[in-house]
């Protein structure tokens, strides 16, 4: 593993789960004034809204930021990564799956 | 790695398995493991949401207080938390770059701000706790264990204490019997109660609600007034176990700060000590960055 020289991409990855943290918080705040448009917050693709969806994606942008970045994740060998991500990447979505399709009650 | 291994070697561990040393590899396969628990959980959060998604309490109606400033202020108290424990990984990557160049001094500067960051994170989420215990408004719970709310004119949550006339702040703990809040709500014709399917019963029409209901204020596993008995039963689960992994995660880092202290790993001749309680650290701050979207935001 090479490593990297110099603490700035420490810096720059901070940076990047603050703006995408502050986003997610205005997001928030705006949907509670209402001030969102009324499609996005209510509209709903997949069963959940287009604002959840903003949500999640952001959620797994920062969480790959931590887990590549902090964790070191993105610069250990191939093999050690997919035995990492691997099974959280089948297991989560799955069991997701599994317990929201349920979870959706049938009138 | 040019040793020769043997077959013998192999399977007793003699070879470095993805080039990572063992204590690192057991620390990942853990934080595997602690990672599906987690989702367990949120997806469990989440069958019960979708399940009862009519009458589940929104969550920025819930934690809007900051300590010490009036009014209502959604989110930004958790913002604050998720900044502290993103600040505090921020301070360990650093302390784990220091260990890599083998300064000590770094190392000890580092993981200490993160020992403190660990802890005003703590702080903050005891506050939240307490929040959460003592209340906001007050709530009426009907005999069928819906909880409903009282509201004003505009449709927003008017506080059971301001009907009742007293301070909630005064220090006392406050009970109300529901006849004295039925009398007070029949005073005010501007009052209204809102269902916890969030549909508006007008003033004139509420006079069931008072029967065979009980006031609750606060939030345990026993009732609830932001709502839903099971949203408090899943907040104290879900963020009280995270919470448990950040007291560890404190408690780990002060151990390994003191032999780093000590001159432990200096002896050693490297800090990958520093990394494992690093990873951690970090995957705490990972599993924060989910509980704040499923449970704050969305």
């Amino acid at each position: 593993m090479a490593e990297q020289s110099g603490t700035w991409w420490i810096w720059r990855v901070f940076w990047i789960l603050l703006f995408v943290t502050a986003f997610e918080v205005l997001l928030g705040i705006l949907k509670v004034n209402e001030s969102l448009p009324e499609s996005f917050v209510h509209g709903t693709f997949l069963g959940l809204a287009w604002l959840t969806h903003v949500f999640i994606i952001l959620t797994i942008i920062k969480a790959a930021y931590i887990v590549m970045e902090f964790m070191h994740l993105g610069h250990e060998v191939k093999g050690l990564k997919l035995t990492i991500l691997l099974p959280c990447v089948i297991l989560i979505p799955y069991l997701l799956f599994i317990l929201l399709t349920e979870g959706v009650m049938m009138v | 790695m040019s040793e020769n291994l043997s077959k013998d070697s192999i399977w007793n561990g003699g070879k470095r398995p993805f080039v990572s040393s063992y204590g690192k590899l057991m620390m990942w396969f853990f934080l595997i493991s602690d990672a599906l628990t987690f989702s367990g959980f949120l997806a469990a959060y989440g069958f019960m949401r979708f399940r009862n998604a009519e009458i589940w309490p929104v969550p920025e109606d819930v934690f809007t207080h900051f300590p010490f400033l009036q009014g209502e202020h959604p989110l930004l108290f958790v913002a604050l938390m998720t900044f502290i424990l993103i600040m505090s990984s921020v301070t360990m990557v650093l302390a784990v770059n220091a260990g890599n160049k083998n300064n000590k001094k770094g190392v000890v500067l580092w993981m200490a701000l993160t020992i403190v960051g660990g802890i005003t994170f703590l702080g903050s989420q005891a506050w939240e706790w307490g929040h959460f215990i003592h209340g906001d408004k007050g709530a009426i719970k009907l005999s069928s264990h819906e909880v409903v709310h009282v509201v004003d004119a505009d449709h927003k949550l008017y506080s059971l204490y301001d009907l009742m006339n007293v301070d909630k702040y005064d220090g006392t703990d406050h009970q109300f019997l529901i006849e004295e809040v039925e009398t007070a709500f029949n005073a005010r014709p501007d009052l209204h109660i809102k269902r916890a399917d969030r549909t508006i019963v007008p003033h004139q029409e509420s006079e069931e609600f008072f029967e065979n209901s009980q006031v609750v204020l606060g939030a345990n596993l026993t009732h609830n007034e932001y709502g839903h008995q099971l949203f408090a039963d899943f907040f104290y689960f879900i963020t009280g176990f995270h919470g448990f992994h950040v007291f560890s995660g404190v408690v780990l880092l002060i151990i390994i700060f003191v032999n780093v202290l000590k001159g432990t790993y200096e002896r050693r001749g490297h800090y990958e000590m520093v990394e494992k309680v690093g990873l951690y650290w970090h995957f705490v701050d990972l599993v924060w960055v989910f509980v704040f979207t499923f449970f704050y935001l969305v």
